[in-house]
């Protein structure tokens, strides 16, 4: 072999090896960036790592402010995203999967999902501002921010449902025909149990995104110092349950966390790394439980 | 045989028994109509919405644009609707929506790319079953909590390189959003490439290229239409990136392409205004929503240019 060649061969064998290097430095910098970021929260989150921290209220003082208010905010906006953007999700998703024909209006939906899911979640926003809150008056409440987030995450529930639906094998849908079950009777009883686990993963994934939202209700002006909870949904008169707390006014986890770190006072900076410790647990801990999940399920399909 | 101590049963009771009366086949039918019309209408829902967010957008905007001109919109260099002496011109919130995302993709596209050529020609499949999903979570993380970061971590970071950087700033933000949309270029940029047929690449290595020419040679040519899909879905979420720019850029419209300085976006000036109390159907109100939907046709445009060039790059094996 000539020298030359050989010169060549090693060239390129010495750049395949720094490419090697140089990709796991990538991927090592972003998972670094992450832990970072994790670290620094929770070291300037730590005087506020307490109990009390869950169970106070805003307060002017930082040492006393907690955010027992933007947490129970968050899960109540976040229960009514779920149960409007979860059915209406899967049945869109189902519908596109099992039902629809191959025409123009299908088309136009498909596409139409497919441009919602670009939508900027400001845009989301502006339209609850302007529709919602003015056009319905239903206010600057709970109840309008559960339906904004429905809103912005349904495209996810939809993609998810779809692709978990049509990852169901034929002959489980053509058992249920041969035994004589209607179409909703296969729907129902066949292909959306067995297409629940997708449909669970998507649906986490889209209520973790729900949590961390934050520009959209913004824009529809939730109040940042709430020092109330809303009305109980369970009263002690008759019938029991009270619908009152879907008008109120509300805060939740990231716009307490945007409230403090834009306060000039820095003493406010650890209450916000507080509430991003809480709120990134909460996120990361949906998306890990998705991971296994996912992972669980691919081993069930593929064994 | 039990069947013979039994009274033959009748063809009706057998039907019924079986779940076949006549008025249970005519409830099922009924049943089958009713729920396809309930999925089709769930599915139909998202036309009604989408008809939602664009017929405001535009009514609001109709409003303002009764009170200023398209042509001073488009050209006027400053933007100050609140002021007493009224400036109406996008430009500057142009401006730092474009440098902000500008910084933002020269980030997440060297750095994503490199990491998805990586998981997918380098690593082993056991520590890519790993590492994708826990990429994965670095987008996972609300974009609030980035802002934090963009502003107390990134930006005095920088300040060590840069003693002239100031605390608000567009640089800090757009590495940032940067860092957090690296997950979409690895993550469908890899699908794309591990979707091309093994058999391309095992002829590359037959002819004794090493994994990086099949990479860029071969892999990244064929998965372009994939790959360019994953750059388009960055770009869409760096240009609509909210959070982490009000936090960190100073929200102060400022008519440069200097990521050095401070500046407002439009999605940065939204959350402004939406933090005072501006009374409905004013001008200030107003322009919120010419704001968003210059935004919006912004996206739009840019994701059909997108689906052009996906649909040119296109390989099908």
């Amino acid at each position: 072999m000539s020298a030359n060649l050989e010169r060549l061969i090693r060239g390129r064998q010495w750049l395949d090896a720094g490419f090697a290097v140089l990709g796991a430095a990538m991927v090592v910098l972003c998972l670094g960036t992450l832990g970072i970021l994790i670290a620094d929260l929770v070291r300037d989150a730590a005087p506020h790592l307490r109990p009390e921290f869950l169970n106070s209220f805003p307060s002017r003082r930082p040492e006393d402010a907690g955010i027992k208010s933007a947490l129970v905010g968050t899960l109540l906006v976040c229960l009514v995203t779920a149960v409007v953007a979860l059915p209406l999700g899967v049945a869109a998703g189902v519908y596109l999967e099992e039902y629809a024909r191959k025409n123009r209006l299908t088309a136009a939906i498909e596409v139409n999902i497919a441009n919602l899911a670009g939508v900027p979640s400001i845009v989301w926003g502006l339209m609850a501002l302007g529709l919602l809150v003015y056009k319905l008056h239903m206010g600057r409440s709970i109840l309008t921010a559960g339906l904004t987030l429905s809103f912005l995450v349904l495209p996810v529930i939809i993609v998810a449902t779809r692709e978990s639906v049509r990852a169901i094998p034929q002959v489980l849908r053509e058992g249920s025909y041969a035994l004589g079950a209607t179409r909703w009777q296969t729907v129902s009883r066949v292909v959306i149990p067995s297409s629940m686990g997708g449909i669970l993963t998507g649906s986490i994934l889209a209520m973790s995104r729900a949590v961390g939202e934050t520009a959209p209700l913004i824009t529809i002006g939730a109040l940042s110092y709430i020092a109330f909870l809303p009305p109980a949904p369970i009263t002690s008169a008759p019938p029991f349950v009270s619908f009152e707390w879907l008008e109120s006014a509300f805060t939740v986890l990231p716009i307490q966390l945007f409230n403090w770190v834009s306060r000039p006072d820095p003493r406010f900076i650890e209450n916000a790394a507080a509430t991003g410790v809480v709120l990134v647990g909460m996120t990361l801990s949906m998306n890990a439980v998705a991971i296994v999940l996912r992972y669980r399920l691919r081993k069930k399909y593929t064994t | 045989m039990a069947s013979t101590t039994t009274q033959p049963e009748s063809a009706a009771a057998a039907a019924r028994r079986r779940g076949r009366s006549p008025a249970m086949v005519r409830r099922r039918r009924l049943v089958d109509k009713a729920s396809e019309a309930l999925l089709f209408s769930a599915a139909a829902f998202s036309i009604v919405i989408t008809v939602g967010v664009v017929g405001i957008l535009v009514v609001e905007s109709m409003g303002f644009f009764e009170h200023v001109s398209i042509w001073d919109f488009l050209t006027d260099t400053q933007w100050a609707p609140l002021f007493d002496d009224a400036r109406y011109g996008i430009a500057p919130l142009i401006a730092g929506t474009v440098t902000v995302t500008a910084v933002a993709l020269c980030v997440a596209i060297p750095v994503g790319t490199v990491c998805a050529v990586w998981l997918s020609e380098y690593s082993s499949p056991r520590l890519r079953e790993v590492l994708k999903p826990a990429l994965e979570l670095l987008s996972a993380v609300p974009t609030v909590v980035f802002g934090y970061f963009a502003l107390l971590i990134v930006t005095p970071f920088l300040q060590k390189f840069m003693p002239d950087l100031p605390g608000f700033n567009m640089l800090g933000p757009g590495i940032v959003i940067g860092l957090l949309t690296v997950p979409y270029v690895a993550s469908l940029g890899e699908d794309a490439m591990r979707a091309v047929p093994t058999a391309l690449r095992e002829g590359a290595y037959a002819m004794g290229a090493t994994r990086l020419q099949v990479a860029l040679k071969v892999i990244l040519p064929a998965a372009l239409s994939g790959i360019s899909a994953a750059y388009v879905l960055t770009f869409s979420r760096a240009l609509g990136e909210t959070m982490v720019v009000a936090i960190a850029a100073g929200m102060q419209p400022n008519f440069t392409f200097d990521p050095r300085e401070p500046a407002a976006t439009i999605t940065a000036y939204i959350v402004q205004v939406s933090l005072g109390d501006l009374p409905h159907a004013s001008i200030g109100y107003q322009s919120i929503f010419a704001a968003g939907l210059v935004l919006l046709l912004m996206t739009l445009a840019f994701n059909i240019a997108g689906y052009r060039l996906r649909k040119r790059f296109r390989e099908v094996y």
